[in-house]
């Protein structure tokens, strides 16, 4: 392999530089790791003790003890599953319609939903909150999901997919007189499996940890999601439960996400790249 | 002749009209309703009328906002170039096809798929005075605590730690996508002519990236200007407002105060600010491209 090009200009002494350097990654995580499995009274002492122990993994079993943090995850689980498959079939549709068909005014509705991809959050947040107010709709599962599901960049990355298709398989298709809905949904579809995965991880990760939308829009307890859930009880950091407790819960809330991460790296880092560089 | 599936046709528009209904709605609307919203007198419970101007003179006359408006902006001065050139740094590092390198990509990109909240956890552990990482190794040191989250000046700077370690995996990734685009015979040309390494990297290796990194940084800028979870979290915008940014500043107006009318004029200022940023960045970087 030496010698292929992407490895050209790649030095040996960056490289070691970029591994020792990965410590200042890990340390803090480390640290929360460690702490979460000391015992929380030898904490409240002083976090010294996390070098001494004793260690269990009681802070743990207090969580299945607590009834809040397990209901916070599954609302997150309900959201963001509900955003994934939402995001997915609208924006496979949509990316079909302005990457495979015509019709007048595609291009201009296309750079309008594209310009949406320029709008902060903080510019719509205060409106959407009215409109689900004056619904009556906050504190429900549609609230929490419903605003995920108008981002462009789902449709722009399928859009995307679907121009690259060569014209040769739905043409072909054409002449067996499908109709667009079949051709859709018996052809292309199938083809664009690896991009929805890639869509679907991404469109779960930024669900799962969205913060700002679920905090004012769930404020009755039992709706938190979990990224609320944690923050409400971090809240009075010194007065918790122990510092080992709140140690623990991170790591709950961190590994359901860090192991989607890891299993599924490459989508992950298809999404983020192949809808910027091109 | 266009095939006759490419023929344009209205009904083919049916396709995308699910997704252009919630775009409309959550998006398109809301965005012109916030800009309606600035000019009334509104609170939670509803409208009191057409006010002109008078939120954004509110605003704009709130020695609080211009104090947010600074930290923001300092905010977005250190941490844009710090992850631009972490992001350099760690492309041309692990642009190999090790598995070493792979590892340390996995590594780098992990913070990146945390929640706001549990990052601010991590931080906390590391800069709470007494029982932090930090605090721990400064006794050991023997050198005086400092109160990281509560003092002037390093609270701001504590956020922006935390906002770094967080926010690097992308940057990380688009350049090494970048990296990874450039012609190999570039390269071979530069060895022919017996270039130096650091000569290899300024003709041959930036100007090729060069488009990547002003989207690397318009994309950071754009979002550094909303820095929010983590201050509100990590310092809630203390001590006396010193690390407060504009989107907790809007949220103080428009949550906790309820003021919904002097909330969307901020919003509607900060859109505002993030467009002549990115646009002015933009701008610049350009302008040397022609040259």
């Amino acid at each position: 392999m030496s010698g292929t090009a992407p490895t050209h200009g790649h030095s040996r002494t960056l490289f070691w530089a970029a591994a020792a350097l990965s410590v200042l990654m890990f340390l803090p995580m480390a640290w929360v790791l460690v702490l979460s499995v000391t015992e929380n009274e030898a904490l409240s002492r002083g976090t010294e003790a996390a070098f001494s122990g004793p260690y269990t993994l009681k802070n743990y079993t207090d969580i299945a003890g607590n009834s809040g943090v397990f209901r916070w995850f599954a609302n997150s689980l309900v959201v963001a599953v509900g955003q994934t498959i939402g995001v997915l079939i609208l924006a496979s549709l949509a990316g079909y319609a302005f990457g495979r068909l015509e019709w007048p005014g595609r291009r201009l509705v296309f750079v309008i939903v594209l310009f949406g991809l320029a709008v902060p959050e903080q510019a719509v947040i205060i409106p959407r909150h009215q409109i689900f107010s004056t619904l009556n709709l906050h504190n429900t599962y549609i609230a929490l999901i419903l605003p995920g599901l108008s981002l462009p960049f789902g449709v722009f990355l399928m859009t995307q997919f679907f121009r690259a298709i060569p014209p040769e398989i739905d043409e072909a298709a054409a002449l067996d007189n499908a109709s667009r809905w079949r051709i859709f949904w018996k052809v292309l579809l199938p083809l664009t499996l690896p991009a929805q995965a890639t869509l679907g991880i991404f469109t779960f990760l930024f669900a799962w940890n969205d913060y700002w939308w679920p905090l004012i829009s769930a404020t009755d307890k039992d709706m938190y999601t979990l990224t609320v859930g944690i923050a409400s009880s971090q809240v009075n950091f010194a007065q918790t439960e122990g510092l080992g407790f709140l140690a623990a819960q991170a790591v709950f809330a961190a590994l359901p996400v860090l192991i989607v991460y890891i299993i599924f790296q490459k989508h992950v880092v298809t999404a983020v790249s192949g809808g910027a560089v091109k | 002749m266009a095939a006759p599936h490419r023929q344009s046709r209205p009904s083919n528009a049916l396709f995308a009209a699910p997704y252009l209904v919630v775009f409309v709605a959550l998006l398109v609307v809301p965005l012109c309703w916030g800009v309606y919203l600035s000019l009334q007198k509104a609170d939670l419970f509803g409208l009191y009328g057409y006010t002109g101007w008078t939120n954004y003179a509110r605003v704009l006359g709130d020695a609080l906002f211009w104090q947010a408006v600074r930290n923001t902006v300092v905010f977005v001065a250190v941490t844009v170039p710090v992850l631009v050139a972490i992001g350099l740094f760690l492309g041309l590092a692990l642009n190999a096809r090790t598995r070493g390198a792979a590892f340390m990509r996995g590594v780098y990109f992990s913070s990146t798929v945390l929640s706001v909240t549990i990052v601010t956890l991590i931080w906390r552990f590391v800069f709470i005075p007494g029982d932090g990482l930090l605090s721990l190794a400064f006794e050991a040191m023997g050198w005086p605590p400092i109160g990281f989250l509560s003092t002037q000046g390093w609270s701001l700077f504590s956020v922006g730690v935390a906002t770094v370690w967080w926010c690097l995996g992308l940057p990380m990734i688009l350049i090494l996508a970048a990296l990874q685009q450039i012609p190999g015979d570039l390269y071979e040309a530069a060895a022919l002519d017996n270039a130096s390494r650091w000569r290899t990297f300024t003709r041959v290796t930036l100007p090729q990236i060069r488009n990547t990194l002003i989207l690397v940084a318009t994309i950071q800028i754009v979002m550094q200007f909303q820095l929010f979870g983590q201050a509100q979290l990590m310092t809630n915008g203390g001590p006396n407002g010193t690390s407060r940014p504009m989107v907790l500043y809007i949220y103080r107006a428009a949550f906790e105060n309820w003021d919904v009318g002097q909330g969307a004029a901020a919003s509607e200022l900060l859109f505002l600010i993030i467009l002549v940023a990115a646009m002015g960045q933009f701008w610049i970087t350009n302008r040397g491209n022609k040259a």
